[in-house]
């Protein structure tokens, strides 16, 4: 029998989802089977029909930032035996995760006409602040070669095979001339997990963090530390780790430190 | 074979003769702000005037009127990007209804000229001759690339301050190895051959323009070129304001070096490393590679990849169950120890040949100089 898939979606813009469509999509065999893989039960941006749970696997796309979604993604844990997130939001609050630095209320007030209408939490937190996750899939958005190896080891049941290096790895590989020894560019890709191909610095362009801290005791203090030394402006150093993966404790953490705040 | 004179004007004579002859030329060219290896059909593309800034984590261009061509040194790609690519594709499988098929992708290699080359990159060539074509087992593409390789070498009439090649014995003279060498002298290339496949281009350029026989007065004045600059390495001393010249003490470094592996140093620079393993990425003679299969979505279609992999990432030292090197300052030792000292018990010589790109793409400018003389300074224990 294939494994049952459900997707669903969190805060987000569906950019993963999309990446979801296109993995599966080039592998489909009839509508709502993939290849002979899996059958997609539950997949509300890419088919109506939706099949009972529970499921094999659920990949999680968006941050938890209501308490509507605190209890859905408690049901979706219970629905689903192995549970995926994918993306910068689901593995870290995503871009929205910086009103964790500021009041709810102060932005409520300025965005809502009558913000008592609106119920949603303080934060935008990672799925995995609430449930329990089985595997994150980092990016924004994420690779679609890492999730067909994440998808393909999950049907096979061996270890899918992602990079555990910097983007600086992905640099030195396309021949990229590094952006920020050649042009004083401060860029986060020594600190910067691999896994988009280092698109930026191709393209003059300094690495933004899009796939999180590097897993692997990522140095951000030398490294701010050194953009510092060399001109870089402290406030636009804090701005750089406070992107798509802000939330992400090791960026978190750098952040606080550079503007000399508590979080 | 004897020198003879070309001129800066008939460069391109000798990129048509390398390209008449089947080659692909490849040489130093300005792109993105460096000077990299490209392919090189107009010798108009050549760097003329360029000169680089190097230090600890710094590269810039500056253009002085009166620089020649290869008065820049050494940029971020070296022999080794072509000789021993980041990524290479040894094998794939597709499933069929009647089992596998095995395909071994076609392999010609190209006949590469790469012009430009430093006294640093020929010895770390050699390196890597020993490492992939010494002993029992033969790296079979490397050594099919390799055996179609023509180089132009370039002797070196300056030095940035991360260039230690004097300290190693590796430049800036250029060693043997090369087909052809050049030595810049105004605006005229000493040019020699030591090959046949160099007395060959030789002979062919040769059949174009004239190319005048140094007198030995001027073979002489040609050879003082890079002995020139040797000497003013070693005079070079710190100046204020201006990047500190990168030198290295051998002396006895091998036992230096095992016999402090438990310095303090090796936790003070792993406060600055980021494991980012930038420095053996743009190191010419860092050899490691992994190898895996790489799947799409079905399953249906497999290839067996070889990549560059580095001591500095995790999963470099990762075995069943547990992690060697589970620290950054475990890490950088080993990188360090092994080039330094590990490597002469392994292959004879040392694994550095002073090109210093591991001190100028060092993200936050770690300097391997630097670091050992901090531990020679103040030994934890002396060599044995």
């Amino acid at each position: 029998m294939r494994p049952r898939l459900a997707v669903y979606k969190f805060a987000s813009c569906d950019g993963c989802q999309l990446q979801v469509i296109d993995v599966l999509g080039r592998a489909r065999k009839h509508l709502g089977e993939v290849a002979d893989l899996l059958d997609i039960e539950h997949f509300l941006e890419a088919r109506s029909r939706i099949g009972a749970g529970p499921y094999d696997v659920g990949l999680v796309e968006g941050s938890v930032s209501t308490l509507h979604d605190v209890e859905r993604i408690k049901e979706i844990r219970r629905q689903c035996r192995f549970l995926i997130t994918i993306g910068a939001c689901a593995t870290a609050g995503g871009i929205q995760a910086l009103r964790n630095w500021g009041q709810i209320d102060d932005f409520l007030g300025a965005v809502y006409a009558t913000p008592a209408y609106i119920d949603t939490l303080a934060t935008s937190d990672p799925i995995s602040a609430h449930v329990k996750v089985d595997f994150e899939l980092r990016g924004c958005p994420i690779d679609p070669g890492q999730l067909a190896s994440v998808i393909s080891a999950f049907c096979v049941g061996r270890r899918p095979r992602l990079p555990g290096y910097s983007v600086c790895v992905e640099c030195k590989e396309r021949g990229t001339v590094c952006v920020a020894v050649a042009k004083g560019i401060p860029c986060l890709g020594p600190v910067t997990q691999a896994g988009c191909g280092a698109i930026c610095p191709a393209h003059d362009r300094e690495c933004f963090g899009c796939y999180g801290p590097d897993r692997q005791e990522p140095n951000l203090v030398s490294l701010t530390g050194f953009y510092e030394r060399h001109g870089a402006n402290r406030d636009s150093l804090g701005r750089l780790v406070q992107s798509f993966n802000a939330w992400a404790p090791e960026f978190r953490e750098e952040h606080d430190r550079l503007s000399g705040s508590e979080s | 074979m004897p020198l003879s004179w070309l001129h800066t004007t008939d460069f391109q004579q000798l990129i048509d003769v390398l390209r008449d002859r089947g080659h692909r030329v490849i040489g130093p060219q300005v792109a993105d702000g460096a000077v990299v290896y490209r392919d090189l059909a107009d010798a108009s593309d050549l760097p003329t005037g360029w000169l680089d800034e190097q230090d600890g984590g710094l590269y810039r261009l500056r253009y002085d009127p009166q620089a020649g061509t290869f008065d820049h040194v050494v940029g971020p790609h070296s022999l080794k990007n072509f000789l021993f690519p980041p990524r290479e594709t040894f094998e794939t499988w597709s499933r069929t209804p009647n089992g596998w098929l095995q395909t071994t992708p076609a392999y010609e290699p190209e006949q590469l000229a790469v012009i430009g080359v430093r006294g640093c990159d020929l010895a770390a060539l050699a390196i890597q001759d020993r490492v992939f074509l010494g002993g029992d087992s033969i790296d079979v593409r490397y050594q099919a690339r390799r055996e179609k390789l023509f180089v132009v070498a370039v002797n070196c009439r300056r030095a940035a301050a991360t260039c230690f090649c004097h300290s190693m014995g590796c430049g800036p003279a250029v060693g043997p190895g090369f087909d052809i060498a050049l030595t810049e002298v105004g605006d005229r290339f000493a040019i020699e051959a030591t090959t046949d496949a160099g007395i060959a281009v030789l002979a062919d350029l040769a059949g174009r323009l004239s190319l005048p026989l140094l007198t030995a007065d001027e073979v002489a004045a040609v050879r003082q070129v890079p002995e020139t600059l040797r000497e003013a390495m070693q005079a070079r001393r710190p100046e204020e304001g201006t990047p500190r010249p990168r030198s290295l003490d051998t002396e006895n470094i091998r036992n230096l070096l095992f016999d402090n592996l438990a310095h303090p140093r090796w936790a003070e620079v792993a406060d600055r490393c980021l494991s980012c393993a930038n420095c053996t990425l743009v190191c010419p003679t860092c050899f490691c590679s992994s190898v895996g299969e790489v799947t799409d979505l079905t399953g249906d279609e497999v290839s067996r990849e070889r990549h560059w992999a580095s001591c500095f990432t995790l999963e470099h030292s990762q075995m069943h169950g547990a992690n060697a090197r589970p620290t950054t300052a475990s890490r950088y030792r080993q990188w360090l120890t092994h080039k330094l000292a590990g490597w002469i018990d392994q292959f004879g010589t040392s694994g550095c040949t002073g090109c210093g790109r591991c001190i100028t793409w060092c993200p936050v400018g770690i300097d391997i100089t630097e670091e050992v003389a901090a531990i020679r300074e103040m030994p934890t224990s002396s060599p044995s």
